[in-house]
Parts: structure tokens; C-alpha cells; sequence
């Protein structure tokens, strides 16, 4: 018998320890850290660590106007970023799970994107934006094109956005157009003899069955759009005047250019908070919409 | 009759409707490639047209500014071993705790669970600090590790979902005719997890080959750069020198579309599986 225990151990231990114990060093424990030194005045190097308490985030909420900044940035990025790649994302998925002959190569084209990283796209944009774009402007004379987009606030704004659109509306495209696939065509058929228009069945019937898709793809999205951080480093490093400063580039700006290590990281914590009581939020919501097949 | 014509023609107007979509979309790449062959003076004058002369020597100074064959070389270690390694872990921990649903297995997934929400920021300062004490700091074992560790909350998750589904009749008869625990893992479960496999393969690949933040907070010796940071030192380096940036960036693109367009249908349908409910 207890042989037997041993050798539940010892699998235990073969099967589930690696993975565990990568687990426990590289994420609990400097979580755990980070709970602590939040409420230091932790500047990575000094070897005197001084206990604040919630000093750190007393700080944030009454004056730190960079924090609010960042936060409000982030909030208005992720209404517009969730929105309009979940809408392209769907209306792409929906016009090309229809019979057409392009339909492979166009989902290939708005997939393609994603493939390449947040800094690189970044970089590649900014050439877009800077010159690009002037050279587009000049050639049909649409004050679009001629606007400072990454010179200006509300431009630079607007430039981050589109960028984000441009990478991730082909990612929710593919998990659309999959559960898309999955709604059976017996159900439509019907539905068309019935006497149902083209807007009613997507209202009453794709949308609904769908629902589980539109679950993840929110979730993705906010998760995306609320973490983004490379996109803003390589298009516009945060300006102009912090005007596009996410969080996640305040918290890192914070403990690398203030070396204020202690309070990003009570910053990160925050981040944290928000991240999952949101994305929580979203989730329970989207989920009761579901429907049973 | 009426209907059919119609609905033809809707077709054909919504064709012609994404094609034009799609040229736009392909906007961004056909000023990156035409004007990565021009010279300074051309790309600030003449952006949008046809090069005139075709200046390669852009792509050659890029080459070795960037040291792309050390950076793409880094690139495909951390992203092989990593990915090598995190299909073994996650898959036998996933495994374990399906088949071994004790308290403990149970707490641990909970905890995996919860960790797929936190924001590499909220942990990045004192991994630094975890990462001095083990000396993980400016090698590429020691920043495969941390991709164990942050892969292995979704990764085990996706495992999790799938082998739930697994039906456990094969694997109680392959006991009974007195396979180990492992054999049966290896040789009967494992295969079974092959979609799942290329699932987590690709979510993970496409993370950890565009990764900016963590390698370089790990990495600060030029010898280890891998891709993202080798363009953006370039990049501080020669601001707006867009000769040189933009074959530096066509380089740096090029091994993962090519990947892409290699295993197209594969990545797309493991996005779609990845796609579980969060």
C-alpha cells in the first residue's frame, strides 16, 4: 500500500513538478514580491528598503496626473479598440464565409498582420504615418492623409487605434468565421422559408448562436488593448506630451526613467486589479447571453 | 429566378468590396517594400512611387547593422526550446491533473487559471530581482525559463480542456495489459493531443517570436539580441534613417511570414481551437 502511495508521488512530482515549479519562480513568487515591494520606496539598487504601507498608492490616486493620464488614455484606446475590431473582425467573417471567389487569398491578407509583433508593426507605421501618408495626401489632395498623425494628440490617438484595428480585426476574423461555420445552414433554410429577412436572421439567430465567439473575442480584445505597450513604444514613445501613454508604458517609464521601482509596482498592482475585475466582468456578462444549441 | 440574379449581383458587389478592403489593407507593406530599395533622398521625396533605381546595398548595410544572422539564430532557439519544452510540461501537468483530481491538482489549475489575467507588468520588476538571485539574467536558458513559466498558465489550460474530453476507456485497458503510467502517457495520450499540440505550438510560437519587454529586461549583451531588440536598438540608434530601418524591418518580418504562409492552414485552425471560452 504505501508502495503504491510512493509511486503516486513520484508521479505526481515526474508529471506535474517541472511545470510547477517554472510556475512558482517565474510568476508566484514575483507576484508575491511585488505585493510587498509596492508598499516600499524600492528603487532596485539602494540596499535600504523602506516601508511605506499603501504610501505608494495613496500617491497614485491623489497626485499622480501621469497615472490619471495613462489611465484615462487606455480607458477611451480600449472602448474604441474593442468595438471596432470586434465589428471589422465580424463584418470580415461574415461577407467572406460567404461563396466567394477570393475568399482564401482575402483571409489570408487580413490574417497576415498578426503575424508580425507589436514593435515591429509599430515601426513600420510610423514610416506609414510620417510619410506615407503626406505622400498620399499630396497625390489626391484629401486633408485625411495631411493631417500630423503622430505629431498631434487626437491624431496620434486615432493613429494608435487604426494601427491596432489593422493588427488584430484578422485574429477575431478567423475565431468569427469559424463559429460562423458552425451554425447550421438546416436553421437558416428554415428560417428563410419562414419568411425571414437577411437582418432579422442575423439578429435572431447568427448572432445569438454565435455568442460564445463574441465572448472570447471581447475578452481578447480588452485583454489586448488594455495591455498595449509595444505598439506605443515604437509608433509614438508615449507623445506627443504623454498625450499616448497606455499604463503599461507608464508603469515601465516609471520604474526605468524615475527608477521608482516601488511604486510601478504598486501601479502594476493596480493594473492588475482593473484588468481582472474587468475582464471578470465582461465575461459573466457576455456568458449569459449564451444560448444552449 | 429574380432572386438568384440578385443575389449574384450582391455577391459580386461585396467581392469587389473586400478586394479593395484588402488592397488597403496591403497598403502598409507596399511602402515598406519599395521604399526599402530606394535611397534616403528618394524615399523623403518620392515615397509612394516606383523606385527608380534599386539600391540593394540598403538591405546588405541592414544585414550587418542588425547582425540579423545572430538575431534571427537567437530567435530560433528561444522559440524552439521554449515551445519544445512548454508542449512537454504543460501536456503531462494538464494530463495529471485531469486524470488525478486531487485537492491539490485542483488549487494549482485555480491558480494557473487566475494567472492568465495578470499583465506581464504587474510581475515584471520583481522578476528581475528572481531572475538576479538565479542568474537567468543575460542568457538564453535563462529567458527560456521564464517562457516556461509564463507559457504554462494557458498552455496547461488549453491541455486541460482537451484532455477532459479524452475518453479514459483506451488508456484502462492499455493499463490492464500492463502499461506504466508514462507508457500510457507517451504512447497512447500523446498522440490523441497532436491538434492540441499544434494549437498551443502556434499561440506560443507567435508570443514568444514577436516578445519585445522580457527579453530585454533578460538580455543585455549584444551577442543574444534576438529580433525584436536588434530593431529596436537599430532604431534608437538611426532615428528616421529610413534607408537602413526599412530593410531592417523587411528582414526582421520576413522569417515569420514566411512561417506563416508555410503553415497557414494550421495556424488558422489553432487559432480557432484556441479560442476556448476564457
Amino acid at each position: 500500500m504505501s508502495q503504491r502511495k510512493s509511486a503516486q508521488l513520484l508521479q505526481q512530482l515526474v508529471f506535474v513538478g517541472p511545470m510547477a515549479l517554472f510556475f512558482v519562480l517565474i510568476m508566484v513568487i514575483p507576484f508575491l514580491l511585488g505585493l510587498y515591494y509596492s508598499m516600499t520606496n524600492w528603487d532596485g539598487v539602494s540596499e535600504n528598503i523602506r516601508w511605506l504601507g499603501l504610501g505608494n498608492y495613496v500617491h497614485i490616486f491623489r497626485d499622480d496626473p501621469d497615472f490619471r493620464n495613462a489611465f484615462w488614455f487606455t480607458v477611451r484606446f480600449t472602448v474604441c479598440g474593442v468595438i471596432l475590431t470586434n465589428l471589422i473582425g465580424f463584418f470580415l467573417a461574415y461577407a467572406l464565409t460567404k461563396p466567394l471567389r477570393t475568399r482564401n487569398a482575402l483571409r489570408t491578407v487580413f490574417f497576415m498582420p498578426n503575424m508580425i509583433g507589436g514593435l515591429l508593426l509599430g515601426f513600420i507605421w510610423q514610416f506609414i504615418f510620417v510619410r506615407g501618408f503626406s505622400a498620399v495626401g499630396e497625390a489626391t489632395g484629401l486633408s485625411f492623409f495631411k493631417l500630423p498623425w503622430l505629431g498631434d494628440g487626437p491624431t496620434a490617438f486615432w493613429g494608435t487605434v487604426i494601427v491596432f484595428v489593422w493588427q488584430y480585426a484578422g485574429y477575431l476574423m478567423v475565431i468569427y468565421i469559424s463559429s460562423l461555420n458552425n451554425v447550421p445552414s438546416a436553421l437558416i433554410e428554415s428560417a428563410q422559408i419562414d419568411g425571414a429577412g437577411r437582418r432579422q436572421i442575423l439578429r435572431h439567430i447568427v448572432v445569438p448562436l454565435i455568442m460564445p465567439a463574441v465572448t472570447v473575442c471581447l475578452f481578447l480584445a480588452i485583454s489586448w488593448s488594455f495591455k498595449v505597450f509595444e505598439l506605443n513604444l515604437a509608433l509614438t514613445k508615449g507623445g506627443p506630451f504623454k498625450s499616448t501613454e497606455s499604463v503599461a508604458l507608464d508603469i515601465y517609464n516609471e520604474a526605468f526613467t524615475n527608477n521608482r521601482l516601488g511604486l510601478g509596482t504598486a501601479k502594476a498592482m493596480i493594473f492588475f486589479v482593473v484588468v481582472a475585475i474587468i475582464t471578470s466582468i465582461q465575461v459573466r456578462l457576455t456568458k449569459k447571453k449564451e444560448v444552449e444549441m | 429566378m429574380e432572386k438568384t440574379s440578385n443575389y449574384r449581383l450582391g455577391t459580386w458587389v461585396a467581392e469587389i468590396l473586400l478586394i479593395v478592403i484588402g488592397l488597403i489593407f496591403l497598403v502598409p507593406f507596399y511602402f515598406l517594400l519599395v521604399n526599402s530599395i530606394k535611397s534616403f533622398g528618394d524615399i523623403l521625396a518620392h515615397s509612394a512611387s516606383w523606385p527608380t533605381t534599386f539600391r540593394f546595398e540598403n538591405y546588405a548595410n541592414a544585414w550587418n547593422k542588425i547582425s540579423f544572422p545572430t538575431a534571427l539564430g537567437n530567435s530560433l532557439i528561444v522559440t524552439i526550446v521554449s515551445n519544445a519544452l512548454l508542449l512537454l510540461i504543460s501536456s503531462m501537468a494538464a494530463y495529471q491533473m485531469v486524470r488525478h483530481d486531487t485537492p491539490f491538482n485542483r488549487f494549482l489549475f485555480g491558480l494557473l487559471v487566475a494567472a492568465m489575467v495578470v499583465p506581464f507588468q504587474s510581475i515584471m520588476l520583481p522578476l528581475m530581482e528572481v531572475s538576479n538571485v538565479l542568474s537567468l539574467n543575460n542568457s538564453i536558458p535563462g529567458l527560456i525559463l521564464c517562457y516556461l513559466g509564463f507559457g504554462a498558465p494557458l498552455s496547461v489550460f488549453l491541455f486541460h480542456g482537451f484532455i477532459k474530453t479524452v475518453p479514459i476507456e483506451i488508456e484502462q485497458a492499455a493499463r490492464v495489459d500492463g502499461s506504466s503510467r508514462y507508457g500510457v502517457f507517451f504512447r497512447i495520450v500523446c498522440p490523441l493531443l497532436l491538434p492540441m499540440f499544434v494549437t498551443v505550438l502556434i499561440l506560443n510560437t507567435l508570443w514568444i517570436w514577436n516578445d519585445y519587454l522580457l527579453p530585454s529586461l533578460i538580455l543585455n549583451d549584444p551577442e543574444l539580441r534576438t529580433i525584436p531588440i536588434a530593431t529596436y536598438m537599430l532604431f534608437g540608434q538611426y532615428t528616421k534613417q529610413w534607408d537602413l530601418a526599412l530593410p531592417a524591418l523587411v528582414l526582421g518580418i520576413t522569417p515569420i511570414v514566411v512561417f506563416f504562409l508555410v503553415m497557414q492552414k494550421y495556424i488558422v485552425s489553432g487559432i480557432a481551437a484556441g479560442a476556448v471560452k476564457g
